[in-house]
């Protein structure tokens, strides 16, 4: 999903940087909060964080025959709230534009958008969803992180698509070329971060049951519970 | 480990090792199991031919050897933080468990 350095018209990178700083500095704000309130939250934000470290570094093989990586940041906005993992994914992008040449400085905007934004949005938006609809805490925790995943990636074809249109078909046309790059790219591997994000869930739960009470990931029981009373 | 848990890595091994095995014919001519994001400029280049990239990369790894290095110690620092407090919770949940079973001896 990383957008290469320069591969944005200017406007284009400038467009999306204006719509990112604000959700850096809520998410900021929102970790400082949670911070001081919660000390004991200080390790699992930093498992949340080496999560997206550690999954946006491995890139796997996909049925396209191309190679892409997860994004990691689901975990996190499960556990935090989606703005809290704004400044995380931005620190990721940002080691890897300055030291990987992976992605780009002037495409940092709009790399902080699809994965760090719109990603933990997603993830939390499922999440709930799928908790109302009264599904378990492992199948809303998949979907979330799944879901969260790919819409990343459907992001970024948005984004190209909208700075590249076709020279006949328009934003359309290249949007279906990019999402055939991209999502469907993704889809495997979004299925495995979805599995893993389960499989650290599974820990956390089992090890760090007291810090998890008052998390959102936690407040799915009391739903169902309400529910069957 | 329990066997849900066990059928879960099973799954992400084989959704990560099946394309392996089974994609064969290049669908492109430039390989297999480049990255997407190279592909992605492949397409900005057929679609936009006259884009020229307007910024370049402020440092870039010397070689392939040199990026996966950076890769690697991207997902060491990861994998480290994560290891850390795997260990650190089995430990505390093994210390809990063995005050409690004396705090029953105690008891009987």
């Amino acid at each position: 999903m990383h957008i290469m350095e320069g591969f944005l018209p200017p406007a284009h990178a400038l467009g999306w940087a204006a719509v990112s700083v604000p959700f850096l500095a809520w998410g900021l704000r929102s970790i400082g909060r949670s911070l001081q309130a919660h000390p004991e939250r200080r390790m699992l934000l930093g498992v949340a964080a080496a999560f997206a470290f550690l999954l946006s570094a491995l890139k796997l093989p996909s049925v396209t025959g191309s190679c892409s990586h997860p994004t990691g940041v689901g975990l996190g906005a499960l556990l935090f709230g989606p703005v809290a993992m704004v400044p995380v994914g931005f620190v990721v992008l940002l080691f890897q534009a300055l030291l990987l040449a992976h992605g780009g400085l002037t495409t940092l905007g709009a790399n902080v958008f699809s994965m760090a934004i719109v990603g933990p949005f997603v993830s939390y938006g499922v999440f709930r969803a799928a908790g109302t609809l009264g599904a378990s805490r492992s199948v809303a925790v998949f979907l979330a992180a799944c879901l969260g995943d790919l819409a990343t990636y459907v992001t970024t074809s948005a984004q190209l698509a909208l700075a590249f249109p076709d020279a006949v078909g328009g934003v359309e046309t290249s949007f279906l070329k990019f999402a055939g790059i991209f999502a469907l790219t993704q889809v495997p591997i979004a299925i495995s971060e979805g599995l893993l994000t389960v499989l650290v869930v599974n820990a956390m739960a089992r090890f760090n049951a007291h810090e998890l009470r008052a998390l959102p990931v936690m407040t799915l029981r009391p739903l169902r519970a309400r529910e069957g009373a | 480990m329990k066997l849900r848990t066990a059928l879960l890595w099973a799954a992400i091994v084989l959704l990560t090792v099946l394309p392996l095995c089974l994609i064969s014919a290049p669908p492109g001519t430039d390989g297999l199991f480049g990255g997407s994001d190279d592909r992605a400029q492949q397409a900005i280049g057929t679609i936009a031919p006259h884009y020229k990239p307007w910024f370049a990369p402020v440092f870039e790894p010397a070689s392939s050897e040199i990026a996966s290095l950076l890769f690697a110690l991207q997902a060491a620092i990861g994998a480290g933080v994560i290891g850390y407090w795997l260990g650190l919770s089995v430990a505390g949940e093994r210390a809990r468990k063995s005050k409690a079973s004396a705090q029953d001896q105690r008891a009987d």
